[in-house]
């Protein structure tokens, strides 16, 4: 199954033959372009597209701010102040690229539950999902050492509490947490490194979205059935699919028309609303923030880092067992990254032999229970670890190891799923009430 | 389809409501008045005239401890900001002295400030500058870390600063029989000391605010308006608020019309790509019957 069978580009003229032989650089944006495309792909279809936009908008107005930036500990803040205050339009540059992240965010979690309740993870698309997994961990990297860049109380302090976390780890831990300092503590060595990453980074992010799209285009899209394309021929496929242009870019042009009316909106009336006072106030080693909160975006990931305390059993019997190696510092980080881990594993974890949580009755209600706890999570984040907070985080931990360790690979055994349509075209014509369409109806011209 | 739509409405709100997690004031709660600005929403824009009332204020009071480096002097002739006219804004930098370093073959020395100069800075070490006070401080938290007071009526850093003008009080009665506190009660200061005796035994405040080392800079009738405009303490609070917005976010007007042009602009785009994307899909959709 090397893909589904389309037509391909054929040079014509003398000139692209010449060219085509040498370097065949047409044809493969040719079969990009017109790669054939389930018909039924529904909305949450969308966000891949706005998320190629977004890794553009944040590399452009990136290259711009680093222009006028100064990466040092006694200019960033004035720099930052100078891009808003005198560079042209910098302040609304700025605000792009501040609220971009955000966008970005919005974006990739909506994008990977899609992934989860259609189940485009499973096979043959695991590749996809593992690289897509390794994007999002880019992605947060990238965005915490963006956030360092303003030099601000957030900025400062919240750098000191992440790379803490790497002084966690047992025996090596202080060492790599001065490695990745580049000192003993945060300074102008830290600074330097995060911003050459932050330039870095993102270009790693845009080498590994082709390999993302490579990958699923070789498997073909998954689809709101995961009913596979038939693909024994070109004729049949047609049946089940319609090329990329226009059928997909127009609708998601359409969809990313609207997303970024409301990103407009965003950062022309409360661009500030994401943010956090704290960080324009400049940096001061000195005077600690009283409540030191990662961006929104980090929340979930934070509640899973704080929610295992001393006082949990699971974290004394680990503690016990380990002769105090991994002690309750150490096991919230190892529970913050075994969080993204065990999302990367689902591929293997997911025993059902059903692809779309679309058929699948009781997955259904345990995966709206898992957006519900990723919001759940997101909003105890945000609060102090006092009171009845670090239960509520210990209980939303449970449930996201839960999801994936145990509901995934039980619920493939003991569910009954119902039976998906045969074919993507039946799906299609379900929905549009059209039983009579006639076999030849693929690939109709556009506007007549 | 309507699942789908649930979900990402479920999801949407929830990212939007995790927004801001507004740090939760662990024991007691500041009182916050929320004033009516003329930069609020949308279309909201700065008050001239206000401005070069603030501007007054800073200057003949909050400018003998209080810095705001990070603005230039030429900024104040800016259109949509104080509008100062040229001569005024020169004559008032000229009134300021900056440390030169190529003056006296690179000695340095003292000259008088031009418009391209930056404002001064604090010329007490714990007054801090005043530059991006009011995005630097939130007014509005909450509710339970949501975000959704800050949603509706903004992050309140102006709010702040003019509740703060007004909010000094006797010390509360609760006071009277603890210690001996450090610096003034402030209702609307929420991160200052604060006196045990005021504590219940939930360990919950008994009143607002808390001990401010600021002492009261204004008291109403502090400063003679050439404008006539009330000098009530209120006004003036409210004059001294907006300047420092201002100071803050001087390009707010650019940027809130940029926003409007944007979100137009994308309306329509989406439209037009809306009646796009049905026209092509629609010989799919509905094919005529053959």
């Amino acid at each position: 199954m090397a893909g589904i069978p389309h037509d391909h580009y054929e040079p014509k003229s003398g000139g692209e033959k010449w060219l085509h032989s040498r370097l065949p650089i047409v044809g493969l944006l040719y079969d990009t372009l017109f790669i054939p495309t389930p018909k039924n792909l529904n909305w949450m279809w969308i966000w891949g597209i706005v998320l190629t936009f977004t890794l553009v908008m944040q590399i452009a107005t990136g290259v711009v701010l680093v222009m006028h930036y100064t990466p040092h500990v006694d200019m960033a803040f004035a720099s930052v102040e100078h891009i808003m205050r005198d560079v042209n339009g910098g302040h609304m540059i700025r605000y792009f690229h501040q609220n971009g992240a955000s966008l970005f965010f919005v974006a990739v979690y909506l994008h990977m539950f899609r992934s989860l309740y259609y189940g485009s993870y499973k096979a043959p698309r695991e590749v996809t999902w593992v690289i897509g997994i390794l994007m999002f961990l880019l992605m947060m990297g990238t965005a915490f050492m963006g956030y360092v860049l303003p030099w601000g109380q957030m900025s400062f302090h919240g750098t000191a509490v992440i790379t803490g976390l790497f002084g966690a780890i047992p025996f090596i831990g202080e060492a790599i947490q001065t490695w990745l300092l580049g000192a003993s503590a945060v300074g102008q060595p830290a600074l330097n490194r995060f911003f050459s990453l932050h330039y870095l980074l993102p270009f790693v992010l845009l080498g590994l979205t082709i390999v993302h799209i490579w990958a699923f285009h070789t498997t073909g899209n998954n689809n709101p059935t995961g009913v596979e394309v038939r693909r024994t021929s070109k004729e049949e496929a047609q049946k089940d699919t319609l090329p990329f242009w226009p059928y997909f870019v127009i609708k998601d042009l359409f969809a990313l028309a609207i997303i970024l009316a409301v990103f407009m909106a965003i950062v022309g009336f409360m661009p500030n609303y994401l943010g956090h006072p704290d960080n324009y106030i400049p940096a001061n080693p000195l005077a600690t923030p009283s409540h030191i909160v990662p961006e929104w975006y980090f929340l979930p990931f934070y509640a899973i880092l704080r929610a295992f305390t001393a006082d949990v059993w699971v974290v004394m019997l680990v503690d016990w067992i380990s002769f105090g190696i991994i002690d309750a510092k150490f096991f919230g980080v190892l529970a913050m990254f075994g969080a993204i881990i065990v999302m990367a594993l689902a591929p293997w974890l997911d025993t059902s032999s059903v692809r779309s949580g679309r058929y699948r009755p009781m997955f259904k209600w345990w995966f709206a229970l898992l957006v519900v706890d990723f919001i759940v999570l997101m909003w105890v984040g945000a609060m102090p670890a006092e009171g009845i907070y670090p239960y509520i985080s210990l209980i939303g931990s449970a449930y996201w190891f839960g999801y994936f360790l145990i509901l995934l690979p039980l619920l493939g055994v003991i569910e009954k799923p119902t039976t998906p349509p045969s074919t993507i075209e039946a799906d299609f014509n379900d929905h549009y009430g059209d039983t009579a369409v006639k076999g030849g109806a693929a690939a109709p011209t556009p506007a007549e | 389809m309507l699942r789908t739509l649930t979900l990402t409405a479920a999801l949407g709100l929830g990212l939007l409501a995790a927004g801001v997690p507004a740090p939760v004031r662990a024991a007691g709660e500041a009182h916050v008045e929320d004033f009516d600005f003329s930069f609020e929403g949308p279309f909201g824009s700065y008050d001239q005239m206000q401005l070069q009332r603030g501007l007054q204020v800073f200057t003949e009071i909050c400018a003998s401890c209080h810095g705001l480096h990070y603005v230039t002097y030429r900024n104040l002739s800016d259109e949509g900001g104080p509008g100062l006219p040229e001569d005024q804004m020169r004559a008032y930098a000229d009134q300021y002295e900056v440390w030169d370093p190529t003056l006296l073959d690179g000695e340095g020395d003292y000259r008088p400030a031009t418009p391209a100069d930056k404002f001064f800075n604090s010329s007490l070490s714990n007054a801090p500058d005043l530059s991006l006070m009011a995005k630097a401080r939130a007014g509005f938290h909450g509710p339970y870390g949501t975000g959704l007071s800050q949603l509706f009526n903004g992050m309140g850093g102006p709010e702040y600063i003019a509740s703060l003008m007004v909010g000094y009080e006797e010390e509360p009665e609760c006071a009277l029989d603890g210690p001996v506190m450090d610096g003034y009660y402030n209702t609307a200061f929420a991160n200052g000391g604060f006196s045990p005796t005021c504590i219940d035994e939930n360990g919950k405040h008994m009143v607002p605010g808390s001990w401010i080392a600021m002492p009261q800079p204004l008291y109403g009738d502090d400063v003679d308006y050439a404008d006539g405009h009330s000098t009530e303490l209120h006004h003036v609070a409210e004059d001294v608020s907006a300047f420092l917005m201002w100071a803050a976010e001087p390009k707010l007007v650019a940027r809130k019309q940029a926003g409007l042009t944007g979100v137009l602009f994308l309306t329509v785009l989406s439209v037009l790509l809306y009646l796009t994307n049905k026209r092509i899909w629609a010989p799919v959709k509905h094919p005529k019957k053959s």
